[in-house]
This record gives structure tokens, C-alpha cells and sequence, in this order.
């Protein structure tokens, strides 16, 4: 039964794999090609040789952490796939690479609030008036990681990461409507903190850490980084292969 | 120990459009010009690598930095005014050329309207038409006077339009042609068509084609690259300071530009200004810059801290009505807009540029009969093509989940099937909104903040609920599945991106007792200074506000130089 099941959910992969792979215009015929090309497609290494090319090829030295510990990178980038999960649209937001760009983040300037403006005193506002508390976003991660890890152990008896897809589901909304109990930090808004970083993870530019090959855009058809539009502005959609950064070096 | 230079001719406080305008125009006449700016130095070559959304759009690559100055907010005054202590609702612009850096470039005039709101609507509605303590007044200027002014900008900034069908009168036709128009834009042209009104291309200082202006500059096409809006232009297109009058100013030899110099007092004596203090943010070095005129052109906050940290002019009272720096703080009422779904379209939305798009103002100023409505003035409605980066444009209909599978799925399925109709509705002056200084809240330098105090009245949520209204009408012309309107305005809320828009506190008029400056921006208590800018509008229209600055300033310059000659009150 269940490896019944497996081999339907190994077809239905292959399937969106499939449509991922023409939508990103990386399939020739059908067939998703080896080499530089196959190392975007990590999940589909059908031989041994394939895969320790593959190895080589897509060695990521920017996949270490700069921040995070083991447990609470694993607790991010469950929580983040999540919020982004893959589906036949493509890859989420683990496979994009999102809980490193997270890990980045934090170790910066913007992990500091470092152009936010810090200074006592610190009361509570309205939430007209924005953010007042006194934690930076490192911080508030720290500290909403274990809040996540001690409300799944406190409903479900194990951690966030050990959750099936749906109990995890459950504990996220719990904080994004604000039904967990905490006094350091508010839940709802370390939820949309981690909201919103996923997004920038998943679309921002690779040379961030996330949006592994482009897939982020390549799954909404966005270009990235193009010099120009004159051309293509007054007439119907057109699918164009982006461009990164990196390609502007 | 305050380091005190050589006295000049002018020193100008922030090199923004407005400082940058005056600081061309004065140098250009033969004038000696010191330019104080308290950010760094920009050029083009620094947008190399601008299509960043993340390092520009989301981590405000080119705005101030808040650690260092900001303001705090409160809705009403029975509230503890807090810090603004991250970006929202509008985004301060920093270093050479200011806000003109990362603005659209969408290039709006006022109405006739605008200049003489009061009697105007008096004229048309009766008295009662205006609320008591909606405090909009004339502005001492009239828009044939200002029209030649208008006309100058838009050369210099080498602007791509057609002529507004309900507009004010024009001298001259825009300098350079149209932006192209997108199949988005031929869909709200002809729909807009369909239901009678007046469809016209968005006036914009992307320039449409190579352009030459009368100073001598050339600058290239825009190649609708989709990176306007908080970003800087790496060819050159958009309009900014930097590749416009800055130059200009440079060429004379007469300009003496200071970045990273921020100036804490304007300096006066007996009723006049004696020059400035200004702190080099390098060295931490305290300099006294003598002069005999001070222009003043930072950003309409910085511009009311500056007059009142150094104790000019009358400060505001909200209690009596009375004093008048602070005064007539307004901003924008954006919201008032609708969503339209396309199931079966799909359109080139990532492309674009900051000001690509269609307009009407069929419901502006008092082009229409207010008689049965319980607003005054209006907005226009637009449908822009500024180009959808992917962080920040995720559209999915109206109560359908933020994330997870189907927030994924919708939020790719509509990306390029979405358009907007939005509004950009004017905000009327109150005498409960102001700008003041923080008792509490200080900024690098130990000077006290400003201090906002505004909320939506209902006016603004009237006219939200009216152009949204009109924007669904309009996208269900355009053939929509399905649209998502805006029902309720809300309160103000900083935290929400609406518009760069600030303005008012240093307004201008014609009666010394209700204004602070006159229309050359000549201060009425202190003849040798000018507060130039947003600061100066005593209401803001239902329009972006650069032209209308740039306007004010070239007329300010106009007066500075003969206040040069002649002195005394220009007005």
C-alpha cells in the first residue's frame, strides 16, 4: 500500500518535475539533459556518475551558517518550506536555498537592525505605529525558534521538525493569529517576519543565498536582472530566460 | 570649537531637486554657492548593479538611514507619539539629489483649482462646504503665475507627455513625446474612452527618446527596464538632480558642494540669517558656514526641524490655530483603489518604468460636481506599468490565504494576469495635523525629532470609498473576472508603503499672519532665508508633488537673485 503510494507520489514528481523543467525552458524533447544543465535539477540523478558530477557541479560553498546552529537552521527551513512548500509549480522554499538566505540575513546588518532607529525609551504603540520593541531581528528569531520547538512539544510531544506537514501547518497559524502565549516577543509578528524572508529568499537574487538557479522566478516567468524592455513593452506576454547579477559581471 | 569660514553669497541646506534647481539658477547668474549636503556623494556609475530589488527596494539602499534621524508618529494628540524605527508609509531620501533619486518620475502640474482651493470652493459650494477645522487656504500664487515656471522644469527635466484635456492651460507642449504604450495601457485607454472620460499618457521624466535640454544636457532613452521606484537610474533617463542641475551648477565654477555635512541651526541675528552650523559627520568637526542668504530645500520634515531647532518664525499651536511653522501638514490618499483579475490574459507586468502609464482626471480637483458628494477636491486615477519585482508583488484575491500551497499557487497563477487602477487622492490640511518637535525622542546629534501628528478625517475616507468606486467601474470595463475593491480606508497607518508624499509645515500664502513664507519661498520673518519644497504647499493635491516643487523652485531662484540686488520683502 504504502509503496504503492510511493510510486504514485515518485510519478506525480517526475510529472511536475517534468512541467517545471518546460517552464523553465530546461528540458530538451522531454528529457531533462546532464551536465551543467542537470546540476539544476538535483532531485533527478538517475545514475551514479550523474550524481558525482552532479556533487561537483553544485557544491555551494555558500551553504554554511553564519548564524544559526544546526537545530534551529533544520526548525527554519521547515518552517519556511511551509510557508513556500513545493508543489508542481517547482521547487520550495528548502530547495531554494531559503533558510540560508535567512542564516545570511541575520549575521548583517539588517540581522542588527542596524539602520533602524533603536533608541530608548521603548513603550508600547498602537499598531498604527509600527515595531517598538527593543529586540533586534536576530533576536526575535532566536527566541521565536524555541517558542516554535516548546509549543510543539507542549500540544504534539515532539519537535517542530519531527511534525507532520499538517501539525506544523496547525503551529504556524497558532502564532500567526496569535494564539501562543508569549511575553518576549510578539508571535504573530515573528510570523510575518518569517513571511516576508521567505519571499525575499526565495526571489531576491541568488548571489543572496536563495533562489537556488533562479527557479524562484523561473516559476513565475519573472527575467530578473534585464538591461532592457524596449522591445517587448507594447506587445503581448513574452517569456524570456532571466538573467542574474552575476551575469552583469 | 566652531571652525568659521569665509562668508559666500548663498548656502544652500540639502542638494535635493529643489537645491539643485536653485544652485544651477544662482550660479548660472554669476552668484558664489555653497551646497550642504548630509549625505554622501552619487553618480550613475554607482547603479551598476541596481536591479536589486532586495538591496533597494527592501533594504532602502539609497534612503536615510533611520538610526540616525527619523521622526515619531501619533494619530491624535491624546496619544504617546512613537518612533518611526523602520521604514513604512514613505521613504526619506538621502545623499546628492535626495528623493529626486529614487522617485517614478511621474510629473504631475497642479489644477488651477489647487492655487486658490478656498475661494474657489466657496465660490462653487458655499461656505459650509468646508469643514471647520479644515484649515486649506489659497496659496498666494495663482497657476498662470506659476505656469512659466512649470514650463521651465519641465525642459530642464526634458518630460514625455501629451497634453492633459482638463488641465491647466499650457505654454509650450511637453518637451519630448509619449511614453510607449503597453496592451495594459490600450486596455484602460479604451475603456476609460468607453465610459466618456479623458484618458491621457502619463507625463513622465523617464524620457521617451534622447533628449537635449536648454542648459546643454543630454541624457539617453529609458529602456522601461522596470527599476525606478527606489532605485537609481543607471542610464540616465530618469530625471534626477545628479545628471540634470547639478552638473550645471559644477560647470560654473561657482558651486562649492559639501556632502556628508549636516546642518543642525540655521544662524540669525536681529532678524536675520547670518549663515549656518553644520557638523562634517566624518570628523565629528563643528563649521560655521557665514552667508548672506539661506536657502533652505532638505526634505519637508528636516526643513520644519531645521526652523524650529533654531527658534524661526511662529511655531504652530493646534489649541489657538495660531503660529504657523508646523502648520498644514497633509500627505496622500492612495488607498482608495481596486484590483482587477484577468483569468485569461497574461501580461508582460515585470517590465515597465516608473512613470509608464494612463491617466484620467475626469474626478481631480473640482473638475466634477462635488455638490452631492461629502468631499472636496478628488485624485486622479492611473493604471501604471512601473515593473512588478517579484518580493514585493505577490497579488491574490481578497481573502484567500497569505501563504502556504494555495498562497503559492495563486500568487503565481496571478502575478501576470493582475492590473490595478489606483488613485492618487489629495489630502485636505487639518488644524489637528501638524509637524512639531518630540519632547521626548532625539536623533544622532542629541536634537530633538519631529514629531507628526495625523490621522484619516472623513474626508479622506469618503474620497477613498468614491475613487474606488470609480477604479472597479473602470477595470470591469476593462473586461476583469473578478475585482477586488477597497471598502474601507482604515486608519493612518505608518507601516504600509503609501506614498512619498509629505508636505505642508512651512506653507506658503499671501497673509504673513497665515503663512510662513511668501510665493518666492521667502520666509515673512526673516527675509533672507527661503525654505524651499513640499514643506511650502499649504494643502497637497491629487497629484505626485515634483513638478510643482520644481516649479516653486525655479521661482524661488528667480526671487533669490533679486533679493540679491535689491533686498527687502519680495512680496
Amino acid at each position: 500500500m504504502s509503496e504503492e503510494k510511493n510510486n504514485d507520489q515518485v510519478e506525480k514528481e517526475n510529472l511536475s518535475r517534468r512541467r517545471f523543467l518546460r517552464n523553465s525552458g530546461i528540458a530538451v524533447g522531454g528529457l531533462a539533459v546532464g551536465g551543467v544543465i542537470g546540476s539544476v535539477i538535483p532531485w533527478n540523478a538517475d545514475t551514479a556518475e550523474n550524481s558525482e558530477q552532479q556533487q561537483k557541479e553544485t557544491k555551494n560553498y555558500n551553504h554554511a551558517l553564519m548564524y544559526f546552529n544546526q537545530s534551529e537552521f533544520r526548525t527554519i527551513e521547515a518552517a519556511t518550506e511551509r510557508i513556500f512548500p513545493q508543489d508542481d509549480n517547482g521547487p520550495g522554499a528548502r530547495e531554494l536555498g531559503v533558510a540560508f538566505y535567512i542564516d545570511h540575513q541575520l549575521a548583517g546588518s539588517y540581522g542588527f537592525n542596524a539602520r533602524d532607529y533603536m533608541q530608548p525609551p521603548f513603550f508600547h504603540g498602537e499598531k498604527e505605529q509600527g515595531y517598538q520593541g527593543r529586540l533586534n531581528r536576530r533576536e526575535i528569531y532566536r527566541i521565536g525558534i524555541r517558542e516554535l520547538q516548546n509549543y510543539s512539544h507542549q500540544n504534539y510531544d515532539s519537535g517542530f521538525t519531527e511534525l507532520s506537514e499538517e501539525d506544523q501547518d496547525k503551529v504556524l497559524t497558532d502564532f500567526a493569529e496569535e494564539k501562543v502565549n508569549i511575553t518576549t516577543i510578539s508571535p504573530s509578528n515573528f510570523f510575518l517576519l518569517m513571511r516576508s524572508m521567505t519571499l525575499e529568499g526565495v526571489y531576491s537574487d541568488p548571489l543572496y543565498g536563495g533562489n537556488k538557479d533562479m527557479d524562484g522566478w523561473k516559476m513565475r516567468d519573472y527575467p530578473g536582472n534585464q538591461m532592457n524592455y524596449t522591445e517587448i513593452i507594447e506587445g503581448d506576454f513574452k517569456e524570456i530566460p532571466p538573467n542574474s547579477l552575476r551575469d552583469h559581471m | 570649537m566652531v571652525k568659521k569660514l569665509p562668508k559666500t553669497d548663498v548656502v544652500i541646506v540639502g542638494v535635493g531637486w529643489a537645491g539643485g534647481i536653485i544652485a544651477s539658477e544662482l550660479t548660472k547668474q554669476g552668484l558664489n554657492v555653497v551646497g550642504l549636503e548630509k549625505g554622501q556623494e552619487r553618480a550613475t556609475e554607482d547603479y551598476y548593479m541596481v536591479h536589486d530589488e532586495l538591496r533597494y527596494a527592501l533594504r532602502y539602499e539609497l534612503m536615510q538611514d533611520l538610526s540616525k534621524d527619523t521622526l515619531t508618529f501619533r494619530g491624535n494628540e491624546k496619544m504617546r507619539a512613537l518612533p518611526m524605527r523602520q521604514y513604512g508609509s514613505f521613504l526619506l531620501g538621502d545623499g546628492l539629489g535626495g528623493a529626486g533619486v529614487h522617485w517614478n518620475g511621474q510629473t504631475f502640474r497642479f489644477l488651477p483649482y489647487d492655487f486658490e482651493i478656498r475661494s474657489k470652493t466657496i465660490e462653487r459650494y458655499g461656505k459650509n462646504k468646508i469643514p471647520a477645522d479644515m484649515t486649506i487656504q489659497d496659496w498666494g500664487i495663482t497657476y498662470d503665475e506659476l505656469e512659466p515656471y512649470f514650463d521651465k522644469f519641465e525642459k530642464m527635466a526634458g518630460i514625455s507627455g501629451e497634453e492633459n484635456p482638463l488641465g491647466g492651460k499650457r505654454s509650450a507642449k511637453y518637451p519630448t513625446a509619449p511614453m510607449k504604450h503597453s496592451p495594459q495601457m490600450r486596455m484602460f485607454k479604451e475603456a476609460t474612452e468607453k465610459l466618456n472620460y479623458h484618458p491621457y499618457t502619463m507625463p513622465s521624466a523617464n524620457l521617451s527618446e534622447p533628449y537635449e535640454n536648454p542648459d546643454g544636457i543630454s541624457r539617453a532613452a529609458c529602456q522601461y527596464c522596470a527599476f525606478c521606484e527606489r532605485f537609481g537610474c543607471e542610464y540616465g533617463a530618469k530625471a534626477d538632480p545628479v545628471v540634470t542641475v547639478i552638473p550645471v551648477a559644477k560647470q560654473t565654477g561657482k558651486f562649492d558642494l559639501r556632502t556628508h555635512s549636516w546642518v543642525r541651526r540655521i544662524l540669525h541675528k536681529d532678524g536675520k540669517a547670518t549663515g549656518v552650523r553644520y557638523t562634517d559627520v566624518t570628523t565629528g568637526e563643528e563649521i560655521e558656514q557665514p552667508a548672506d542668504t539661506v536657502v533652505v530645500t532638505s526634505y519637508v520634515f528636516n526643513n520644519v526641524k531645521l526652523l524650529l531647532n533654531s527658534k524661526i518664525g511662529r511655531p504652530y499651536d493646534s489649541s489657538t490655530g495660531k503660529g504657523v511653522i508646523g502648520k498644514n501638514y497633509a500627505y496622500q490618499v492612495v488607498k482608495g483603489s481596486a484590483v482587477g483579475y484577468f483569468e485569461d490574459e497574461k501580461f508582460n507586468n515585470f517590465a515597465g518604468a516608473g512613470a509608464l502609464g494612463m491617466v484620467i482626471d475626469d474626478f481631480n480637483g473640482d473638475n466634477f460636481d462635488h455638490s452631492d458628494v461629502d468631499f472636496i477636491h478628488g485624485g486622479y486615477l492611473s493604471l501604471t506599468q512601473t515593473g512588478q519585482r517579484p518580493i514585493q508583488n505577490n497579488p491574490i484575491p481578497k481573502e484567500s490565504p497569505t501563504w502556504g500551497k494555495k498562497f503559492k499557487e495563486n500568487s503565481l497563477r496571478y502575478i501576470n494576469k493582475t492590473l490595478s487602477v489606483s488613485a492618487m487622492g489629495a489630502s485636505m490640511p487639518y488644524k489637528q495635523h501638524y509637524l512639531d518637535l518630540d519632547p521626548v525622542y532625539k536623533d544622532t546629534f542629541g536634537d530633538p525629532l519631529i514629531r507628526m501628528t495625523y490621522d484619516f478625517k472623513d474626508q479622506d475616507r469618503n474620497l477613498a470609498k468614491f475613487t474606488a468606486k470609480k477604479a472597479e467601474g473602470i477595470l470591469k470595463e476593462m473586461g476583469a473576472d473578478k475585482i477586488d475593491t477597497m471598502e474601507e480606508l482604515g486608519p493612518y497607518n505608518i507601516t504600509t508603503y503609501q506614498s512619498t508624499h509629505n508636505t505642508g509645515g512651512v506653507i506658503m500664502g499671501e497673509d504673513p499672519e497665515t503663512s510662513a513664507i511668501n510665493n518666492y519661498s521667502q520666509m515673512w520673518d526673516m527675509d533672507n532665508l527661503f525654505v524651499v519644497g513640499a514643506s511650502s504647499f499649504p494643502h497637497n493635491s491629487g497629484y505626485n508633488p515634483t513638478d510643482t516643487v520644481g516649479a516653486l523652485a525655479y521661482r524661488a531662484a528667480e526671487g533669490i537673485v533679486k533679493y540679491h540686488k535689491n533686498g527687502g520683502l519680495l512680496v
